[in-house]
């Protein structure tokens, strides 16, 4: 579904942050990018969500037989491409419902069907508040406006719900929880587990993944994955932290 | 609703028939200003001296006047002289004789806002024929109006059919030499509208000037004069929803609402005038003076104004709360794109005890355009519990344009409470991705920001204006971003 080959990336007329990344991600897996401050991976995340700002210097992106970069990043997303931000965007005066309702139908339009009934729209939002523990105030809330960190986080899982990408990318959707929300969240993105869906999460820290089991975890460091490995890598790294398999790399 | 869009469709097909009586039209007074172009135009409109010599003292109590320098816009001198100040109704002869005739870019701007074909003739000045029969249709609102003891008439129809009622109160809001340009308004007004609701009543239905098709075309100079008796309640829509290309450069208008005892009067407008192109060439100068007074006790009168036209915009509807327990309301979108330049906001003069006043303003600024909030709240002595909030937002798209606000605040009154709350915005990058990541292109990113930021100001909107004030805008700001 997505072959990451030698990607390498910097901000704009900046510092080299992407330095060589090799991934690849099949439908159906769980991937897990963990690694300390400054290694990269919001960066990669930026980069494979399309956000300006960022030159890819090398390497190639290879997303379900599409060159990634020749794609828009609205196209990205209607194709299935989701971004969950480590930090949700407030959008004053845009309620909640009408972002996924635009959004739902611009992917619906993308692919040549017609607009949701909103009637049936409603009641498929109305499932996926119950996952996430939401009320359904939050569809009447201004984006992400006045939000607590948790309630931020767990809309973009919604969003995820609704918008059912065929890749999910999850950047450090753990940060900011308190347990209860940890677990509401969890639960989220394990609803969107399924054998024709992929998800990566990026993240700092073990404890997601005891809630979120992945079948891959990378350690990326200084821009590059310098090891990859099952699900007990994320455990090895709890025992020893970055600075050991870091050096072990080295 | 008798506004619905069928039928607005219906009315602009034909020619109006009230108002200007026939063997004025199409004449044209030669550039110039002076006491015989006066004459000229109150005698060619047949109107009675008292409103002869109102003209007359307007204009020489305007020969003493200077024109205002304060606002924050720029423009070359206007030569007073150069202007015909007879211009309507407009000659047919040297206007496009069809649409193929008319600026292919004004076509594709009616295009996106949805502009029904033979409807876009209209706007853009085609001397189009009338093809439709929808004669019955004023005539059933007029009926309507009529039952229910409401005049809605143009400006001249009531100096001949009501001239008790304008010599009343005609210039008892904004006085013949209230400033410089009303009182050039005041010398040499072509036509308007005039409203007048008798006790008790509630206008049956929203008045627009989608029904008085020709105050559309009588130019520069126009007066309106809305007067809301006892208990009694009215919804004003001005306006043309859809761009208008003017030859003339200098649009002038007065207003003035009157709202007695228990009367409430919404006067909501969409203003798209022309506003020059990207470079600022052309546009309208439209250096509009409107005043409400609430009157009566327990009296409202609301403002809600939606600016996108013109290349400068001078304008402050205001509202002077006499009644104790009065109320005005001031609820504004002012966008400028390319070279505009605004300077509009309000006055809020609290006199009445008890009187209350809210002023939203979201101000939106893009390309080089200059944007600037002028506002202010005065508490007089005597207005004892008076109560102001003043909320004004800006909103900058691109780093080459200006926001500015300008509150003044007076206060003579211990137990006043005011209010200000003052933001400013740019639509963030952060935001146009978080966006574009959902799926939703980047001009629909833009539109959804914008509209959210006016969402107060739209929410006062009746509905089908608010449905084409959020197209409007996202025609106005088109390539403000990217």
């Amino acid at each position: 579904m997505l072959k990451i080959q030698n990607l390498q990336a910097r901000v704009e007329n900046g510092t080299q942050i992407l330095k060589g990344i090799d991934l690849e991600v099949k439908a159906g897996e769980v991937h897990a990018i963990m690694g300390p401050n400054g290694s990269g991976k919001s960066t990669l995340c930026q980069v494979l969500g399309g956000r300006d700002g960022y030159e890819v210097t090398g390497g190639s992106v290879d997303y379900l037989g599409q060159d990634l970069f020749e794609l828009e990043t609205e196209e990205r997303a209607r194709e299935g491409l989701l971004l969950g931000f480590q930090y949700p965007v407030e959008i004053p005066g845009v309620k909640n419902i009408y972002l996924l309702k635009e959004a739902y139908n611009a992917q619906r339009k993308h692919r040549g069907e017609p607009e949701a009934d909103t009637f049936q729209f409603l009641k498929l939002v109305r499932e996926k508040l119950n996952t996430m523990q939401m009320d359904e105030s939050f569809l009447h809330r201004a984006v992400n406006v006045g939000f607590s960190g948790g309630e931020k986080k767990r809309n973009e899982i919604l969003q995820m719900l609704v918008l059912e990408p065929r890749l999910a990318l999850l950047d450090e959707t753990d940060s900011g929880l308190d347990i209860d929300a940890l677990k509401v969240v969890s639960e989220g993105v394990n609803k969107l587990r399924s054998p024709d869906r992929a998800i990566v999460l990026v993240t700092h820290y073990q404890r997601l993944l005891s809630h979120i089991e992945p079948d891959f975890v990378h350690v990326l460091s200084d821009g590059r994955i310098i090891k990859s490995g099952d699900k007990t890598l994320a455990h090895e790294l709890e025992r020893n932290g970055y600075h050991g398999i870091i050096e072990e790399a080295a | 609703m008798s506004t619905q869009p069928h039928d607005v469709e219906q009315l602009i097909k034909r020619e109006y028939k009230y108002g200007f009586s026939t063997d004025i039209d199409q004449e044209i007074l030669p550039p110039g200003l002076n006491e015989d172009v006066i004459r000229a135009i109150s005698a060619k409109k047949g109107e009675p001296e008292f409103m002869l010599n109102w003209r007359l003292e307007a204009y020489r109590h305007w020969l003493t006047m200077k024109e205002p320098s304060w606002a924050h816009v720029h423009y070359p001198k206007i030569d007073y002289q150069a202007v015909s100040y007879y211009a309507a109704p407009k000659s047919k002869e040297d206007a496009p004789k069809s649409l193929d005739e008319v600026d292919p870019k004004l076509l594709e701007t009616y295009e996106k806002l949805g502009i029904p074909l033979h409807e876009r003739a209209r706007l853009a000045g085609v001397a189009v024929d009338a093809v439709f029969d929808s004669v019955s249709v004023t005539t059933t609102f007029k009926e309507k109006l009529g039952e229910a003891g409401v005049i809605f008439c143009s400006f001249s129809e009531a100096v001949h059919n009501h001239p008790e009622l304008v010599q009343k109160y005609l210039g008892t809001v904004v006085p013949a030499g209230d400033n410089y340009f009303a009182a050039l308004n005041a010398a040499v007004f072509s036509d308007g509208s005039f409203v007048y609701i008798p006790k008790g009543v509630r206008c049956p239905m929203e008045l627009s000037t989608y029904f008085r098709i020709n105050a559309m075309d009588t130019g520069q100079f126009e007066r309106t004069l809305i007067i809301a008796e006892e208990g009694s309640h009215v919804s004003y829509l001005e306006g043309c929803t859809a761009p208008q290309r003017d030859r003339n450069q200098l649009h002038a208008a007065v207003v003035e609402l009157i709202a007695l005892d228990d009367a409430e009067i919404k006067y909501s407008t969409v203003q798209n005038w022309y506003p020059g192109d990207e470079e600022g060439k052309g546009g309208i100068y439209n250096f509009v003076t409107k005043r409400g007074e609430c009157r009566g006790r327990n009296s409202k009168i609301s403002w809600t104004q939606v600016e996108a036209g013109s290349a400068i915009t001078w304008k402050y509807p205001s509202c002077i709360l006499l009644g104790d327990n009065s109320v005005g309301e001031f609820y504004s979108v002012a966008v400028g794109n390319n070279m505009q330049q605004i300077d509009s906001g309000t006055k809020m003069i609290h006199v009445g005890k008890n009187t209350h006043s809210t002023i939203i303003s979201k101000g939106i600024s893009a390309g080089r355009a200059n944007n600037a909030y002028r506002g202010l709240v005065k508490v007089t002595g005597g207005a004892d519990g008076a109560r102001n909030y003043t909320q004004c937002d800006s909103l900058l798209l691109g780093d080459r344009c200006g926001a500015h606000t300008y509150p003044y605040i007076e206060v003579k009154n211990p137990s006043a409470q005011v209010e200000h709350e003052a933001t400013t915005s740019k639509i963030g990058d952060d935001q146009i991705f978080y966006l574009k990541q959902r799926g939703i292109s980047e001009e629909d990113a833009v539109n959804m920001i914008v509209n959210g930021f006016c969402k107060e100001v739209f929410g006062e909107l009746p509905m089908e204006f608010a449905v084409e004030a959020q197209a409007l805008l996202a025609v106005s700001l088109e390539g403000a971003v990217g």
